[in-house]
C-alpha cells in the first residue's frame, strides 16, 4: 500500500537526532509490548508480514504522531482483534469477557523463550528456475497494490542491476495476507543514485533493495 | 522544558494513557491463557542483558584479526557466524557488506525497522525514526553530516535498503595503529553506528 510508512526520499522531517546512552527501552510499556509482540508471533498468532501490514494500515496521523512501540502497540491490538483472539468487548472491559480461540502453536512458555530468539528461517525450496541472473538490467515494476508489499516506492519504473540472489524466500505480499507463504526468489538490485533522484542527484551513490522476482521486469 | 523531552514524540499524558492500554492487553492476554507473563519477562530480560552491539563488534574484531574468517563472513555472514559457539544466535539471512578505501556502506530500513537484532541488539529510536528513513537513501551524506560524520566526496556511498529478510551489517575498515592488539582490544574500538554505516569505529589514542 501506498501510505506514509514508505518513507524512501520524503522531505520534511528534519535532522537525525541521535540520543547519547540511548536505554534498551525508554519506559516499561515499551518493553511489556516487544514481547506481547514476539510471544503472540511465537504461538503463531501472525506472521512477521501480518504484523507490519497491520502497522501500516495505522491512520497517517497517527502512524506519523505515535511512538515507535507505540505503533507496535496500536498494530497488535487490531491485530488481534480482526484475528478473532480479542473483541472490542475484551479491551473496553479491560479483561477477557469472550472465551480465547486456540493459538497455532499453543502458548510460548518460559522455557521456551530461547528457542524463539534465533531468527525465523525465510528460505524455501524454489518452485522454479530463477528468471534473472547475476549482472541482469532489471526494472522495477511500476505497481501500486493497496495490499502490503515490499516493493518501496522510490524505486518503482527505475532501471538496476541484479547483484545478489539469496534464494527463494516467503512472499511478503502473500504471506501478510494470509495468502500462504508463495516463495519467491529474492535478489539484491542496485540502483545507481541519479537515477532514482535526478540530475542534482549524489553522483557517488548506489542504493540497492532486496526485490522478490514478482516485483521485476528485464530491462 | 529539556531538550530531551522537546524531542519526544509523546507527552506525559499520553504516555500514562498508552501505559494503561498497554496494561489492560497484557491482562487480557494473559486471561485468555495466550501468554505466560514470565516468557515476558524473559523475552526482556534477553534483549536488556545478551543482545547488544558487543556481539557484532566480537564479528567484526575477529574478521579484522583473521583473514580466512574475513573471506568466509563476506562470502557467507550467517554460516560464517555460525562457526564461532560464543556467537550463534544470528539467523539465516545475514550479510556482511565491507567498508573499503573505495565504498563507504550504509543500512537502512525505509518500510520498517529491519536490522540485525543478533548482531545489534534492539535498533536505536532514530533509526526506526522519519528523519533517518526518508533521508538515507536519498541524502545519505546529508545524514552522516547530522552524525558528525564525513566520507571523502570522491568514495561511493552504497546504502542498502532492508526490505526483505535478508540483514545486513558493516564491516568498517581496521583503524590504523592498531598492529599486534587482540580480538578483545579490537573489539572495544568497534561502535554500533560503525556496523550500520553511520559511524567510523573508535580510534586506538
Amino acid at each position: 500500500m501506498n501510505g506514509v510508512h514508505d518513507m524512501g526520499g520524503m522531505d520534511g522531517f528534519g535532522k537525525v537526532e541521535a540520543e547519547p546512552n540511548e536505554p534498551v527501552f525508554h519506559a516499561e510499556w515499551e518493553a511489556r509490548v516487544l514481547a506481547m509482540v514476539r510471544a503472540m508471533g511465537a504461538a503463531g498468532a501472525f506472521n512477521i508480514d501480518t504484523s507490519r501490514f497491520y502497522r501500516e494500515t495505522i491512520p497517517p496521523h497517527v502512524y506519523l504522531s505515535s511512538s515507535y512501540y507505540k505503533k507496535w502497540f496500536l498494530g497488535l491490538e487490531e491485530m488481534l482483534i480482526e484475528k478473532g483472539y480479542l473483541t472490542r468487548e475484551d479491551v473496553a472491559a479491560g479483561h477477557a469477557v469472550h472465551p480465547a480461540k486456540a493459538l497455532k502453536h499453543g502458548r510460548l512458555e518460559r522455557d521456551d523463550v530461547e528457542r524463539t530468539m534465533v531468527r525465523g528461517k525465510f528460505a524455501r525450496p524454489a518452485p522454479a528456475p530463477a528468471k534473472f541472473g547475476i549482472g541482469d538490467r532489471v526494472r522495477a515494476k511500476n505497481i501500486h497494490p493497496a495490499t502490503h508489499t515490499r516493493l518501496p516506492r522510490y524505486v518503482r519504473g527505475h532501471v538496476g542491476v541484479v547483484e545478489l540472489n539469496h534464494g527463494c524466500h516467503v512472499f511478503p505480499d502473500s504471506a501478510a495476507m494470509e495468502l500462504g507463504e508463495n516463495p519467491q526468489w529474492l535478489y539484491t538490485v542496485v540502483f545507481e543514485g541519479r537515477d532514482l533522484w535526478g540530475a542534482d542527484g549524489d553522483p557517488t551513490l548506489k542504493v540497492s533493495i532486496d526485490a522478490f522476482e514478482p516485483y521485476l521486469d528485464p530491462a | 522544558m529539556s531538550e530531551h523531552h522537546h524531542h519526544h514524540d509523546h507527552d506525559h499524558s499520553e504516555l500514562s494513557e498508552t501505559e494503561l492500554r498497554v496494561r489492560a492487553l497484557e491482562t487480557i492476554l494473559t486471561e485468555k491463557g495466550y501468554v505466560e507473563p514470565a516468557a515476558l519477562d524473559a523475552i526482556i530480560q534477553a534483549y536488556e542483558t545478551r543482545i547488544g552491539p558487543h556481539n557484532g563488534a566480537r564479528v567484526v574484531a575477529k574478521a579484522w584479526s583473521d583473514p580466512a574468517f574475513k573471506k568466509a563472513l563476506l562470502e557467507d555472514g550467517s554460516k560464517a557466524i555460525g562457526t564461532l559457539g560464543h556467537v550463534s544466535r544470528v539467523g539465516d539471512h545475514l550479510v556482511v557488506v565491507e567498508n573499503t578505501p573505495q565504498r563507504h556502506n550504509m543500512v537502512v530500513c525505509t518500510l520498517c525497522s529491519c536490522y540485525p537484532w543478533e548482531m545489534l541488539g534492539l535498533p536505536p529510536v532514530w533509526y526506526k525514526a522519519a528523519p533517518y528513513r526518508s533521508r538515507a537513501v536519498k541524502d545519505p551524506r546529508g545524514v552522516l553530516a547530522d552524525f558528525g560524520v564525513a566520507v571523502p566526496k570522491d568514495i561511493e556511498i552504497r546504502v542498502w535498503d532492508s526490505t526483505a529478510e535478508t540483514r545486513f551489517l558493516v564491516l568498517p575498515m581496521r583503524p590504523e595503529g592498531t598492529d599486534g592488539w587482540s580480538e578483545e582490544r579490537l573489539a572495544g574500538l568497534v561502535t554500533r553506528d560503525s556496523m550500520i554505516g553511520t559511524g567510523f569505529p573508535g580510534s586506538p589514542s
